[in-house]
């Protein structure tokens, strides 16, 4: 036992003193930070491309349009010979001409643009779109009908869950896809760290196998105390990392809204803008989303997506552990070892990805009890309140088969270690199971 | 009182056998020559001592007891494949190593302190391993198998790699190892290494047991009665009668004498005929000569 903690202690310390790791524990929030304050400013960039438009309008559609503080509209009578002489000294971008229009059933109209500079397509965008709404005007006035009624066409649909059961808390619109995002988070997180610390088990494993300590070590210890040592001070380094992460990236979040006065709704606001969502639903979603996240039961998720970060991390990182004892001095040649655990952990992914959309289909229920893919897969449901036997089963399953895989890899590891030279084939592998001591 | 005694050991790996039928006695306190070419096994038995791997039959005795896992903290064990972790220092890789062995961390601080003076190298516990150059190197992975003062150090292929300079120093810290009592066994393919070191030794080859016992009795089993001697005048007609000549230089002559004929018989014969001797010697057979008779040229040649 002692010596199995001055294994660990090594294997965590040497990994955390290391500058690499101080920089990339710290830089990586920053980074973040950094990422979206370059994000926010991207898109709150309003263009200061300014356009002052002639419009050659013979019949008078588009009376109705107005200015935008970036496209000023002035309608000419002159003739377009006329105005293509003179356009620059009236200080004009571009010449619009509206064709007249013969029939009013036409749902199609194409305006001619002529100009020096190429059109960029934001304003075009922009032009087509106030060309859009005055011609909308122009017809419905042309065409006698009734704007208010045209309007009550159009009916907003909105489906607003309710529990059967009248003792349950009320389940809010936004509850399901609050839930994708947060799960579609956890499942991607389970991913980065089963591959980034399993990897790193790997490539420890190899170290010490090429640099020949292996054996030195092996001579004071026993084979399986290393192992377990390298996978839990690994794993340490992992949690460590992810505790720093979970503290400094809100921490660098606020600072970050703090210094660019920018904050979610704001944004959400600017991009609003665009897309014609009225300003106030924004804000009202966005508090919407804040008080689903606060409903979420975190009492039960972060402890439960610890225990799925642990038993996905052993699992993992001890298939991860022997095949580094099975590599031999080339990386590159091992690569291919690697193959049976990233095809499940891939698979696990994109198992995520559609189960995040319907957290109750079949699919999630079998996949989160599969224990390869569960630790990436349950994470990502648990902000849906899986039924409590699934995650009972899920934990039991991913616990034995966790501990089955341990014994199975350190099998394969008290051979592989001592195997210099060329990799083994997954035949041989095979053998070294039923190696004797 | 034997520090480690083998009986009738065997290993097998999947498609071969690495040990087979190993016995052998090794006293106390002296220093014990493993030999064999690379792949006859020597390994695979150092393993077994160590407790890394276990024999498939037969038994180890270590000071009397059945090998246990109490023994190797009083093992220090040198691998031919060395290697230290590049990106630890010194002292804390040293001190790791001493703890893993059983030493409580004043006892190794301790320890590493006295051996990196003795070696004039106590400014560089905080050098990363890496810095090091390979014979530094060596000197860590040295220090880090003795530090635990064993009972037992096996050394294998100890000189592989080295420098005459540092070969000089490890050589002359396994003299004072020996004169500490500590039990020595070194294990090597290079038999010439092994003649001047070792008092007892086992050749093996292809994992049996080829021959034992101390390096002057083997070496006074496998003489061939071959003297060389110098002399000044001329030789009798009739000098090679007594036995072979093996070469014939002015003034020097090495003769394989006939079985019968003792040496002192020989040197009166050549006295007695007014041959003037300047030295009169017998050539022992090299280790090498007799493994190579022992297991023929074909395996040597392979190694």
């Amino acid at each position: 036992m002692n010596k199995l903690w001055l294994i660990i202690q090594r294997e965590y310390l040497t990994r955390v003193k290391k500058r690499s790791f101080i920089l990339a524990t710290i830089l990586t929030p920053v980074a973040i930070g950094l990422f979206m304050v370059v994000l926010l400013f991207i898109l709150s960039y309003e263009s200061d491309d300014k356009k002052r438009i002639a419009i050659l309008d013979k019949e008078n559609i588009l009376k109705s349009i107005s200015d935008e503080n970036n496209l000023i509209f002035k309608f000419e009578e002159a003739s377009l010979e006329e105005l293509k002489k003179t356009y620059t000294e009236k200080n004009y971008d571009a010449i619009m001409v509206i064709p007249p229009m013969k029939n009013l059933q036409d749902t199609r109209l194409t305006v001619f643009y002529y100009s020096d500079n190429q059109l960029g397509l934001d304003m075009r965008f922009a032009i087509e779109k106030k060309l859009q709404k005055s011609i909308r005007k122009y017809k419905i006035a042309a065409l006698n009908l009734d704007a208010k009624e045209l309007e009550s066409l159009d009916t907003k649909v909105s489906i607003n869950p309710e529990p059967i059961d009248d003792s349950k808390a009320d389940v809010s619109p936004m509850a399901a896809g609050v839930g994708a995002a947060i799960g579609g988070i956890m499942g991607f997180i389970m991913y980065m760290a089963v591959f980034i610390y399993g990897t790193m088990v790997m490539r420890s494993v190899m170290e010490e196998k090429t640099s020949r300590i292996v054996e030195v070590m092996i001579s004071s210890v026993k084979p399986f105390q290393l192992l377990m040592g390298k996978i839990i001070g690994v794993g340490g380094v992992g949690l460590t990392q992810l505790i720093i992460w979970a503290i400094l990236i809100p921490i660098i979040n606020i600072v970050v809204q703090g210094l660019f006065g920018f904050d979610l709704e704001n944004s959400a606001e600017m991009s609003s803008a665009a897309s014609q969502i009225d300003p106030d639903d924004m804000q009202a979603m966005v508090a919407q989303i804040m008080v689903e996240i606060k409903a979420l039961n975190w009492w039960t998720i972060l402890p439960l997506f610890l225990f799925y970060f642990l038993g996905g991390y052993f699992l993992y990182a001890s298939m991860f552990a022997a095949v580094g004892s099975a590599i031999g001095d080339d990386l590159g040649e091992g690569q291919s070892l690697t193959i049976p655990i990233t095809i499940p952990v891939a698979l696990a992914v994109y198992i995520m990805i559609v189960v995040v959309k319907a957290p109750q289909s079949s699919l999630a229920t079998w996949s989160s009890i599969f224990p390869l893919f569960s630790p990436i897969v349950m994470p990502s449901r648990l902000a849906f309140s899986p039924p409590l036997w699934e995650v009972i089963v899920s934990m039991i399953v991913l616990i034995a088969t966790s501990l089955f895989f341990v014994w199975l890899s350190a099998r394969i590891y008290r051979i592989g270690i001592l195997m210099y030279g060329k990799k083994a084939s997954f035949k041989e592998i095979g053998k070294w199971l039923f190696y004797k001591g | 009182m034997n520090i480690l005694s083998l009986k009738n050991v065997v290993k097998t790996y999947q498609d071969h056998i690495a040990v087979n039928d190993i016995s052998f006695d090794m006293p106390e306190g002296c220093i014990f020559g493993l030999l064999g070419p690379n792949g006859a096994g020597k390994s695979s038995m150092i393993r077994i001592i160590t407790t890394i791997t276990h024999a498939d039959s037969g038994s180890v005795f270590f000071n009397g007891e059945a090998l246990n896992s109490s023994h190797p903290s009083q093992i220090g064990y040198m691998p031919e494949e060395r290697g230290l972790y590049k990106t630890m220092e010194v002292g804390d890789h040293l001190m790791y190593l001493a703890q893993l062995k059983g030493l409580s961390k004043k006892d190794a601080k301790q320890a590493i302190d006295h051996w990196l003076e003795k070696f004039g190298i106590q400014d560089w516990w905080n050098k990363k391993v890496e810095e090091l150059s390979k014979g530094m190197q060596q000197k860590i992975q040295f220090i880090s198998t003795v530090i635990h003062k064993p009972k037992l150090l096996i050394l294998d292929e100890p000189f592989s790699g080295l420098d005459p300079i540092n070969a000089n120093l490890i050589r002359d810290e396994i003299y004072e190892m020996k004169r500490q009592g500590i039990s020595i066994i070194f294990s090597t393919h290079r038999m010439e290494q092994v003649e001047e070191i070792c008092e007892h030794i086992v050749l093996i080859n292809k994992g049996k047991n080829v021959l034992q016992g101390t390096v002057k009795d083997i070496k006074d089993q496998y003489k061939e009665n071959k003297f060389e001697f110098k002399y000044e005048g001329t030789l009798p007609a009739d000098f090679n009668d007594h036995g072979n000549v093996v070469k014939e230089s002015p003034g020097s002559v090495i003769i394989q004498l006939k079985e019968n004929e003792s040496s002192n018989d020989f040197l009166n014969y050549l006295l007695r005929n007014n041959v003037r001797i300047q030295s009169f010697n017998e050539i022992l057979p090299t280790l090498n000569e007799i493994f190579i008779r022992k297991v023929g040229a074909v395996n040597l040649a392979q190694t």
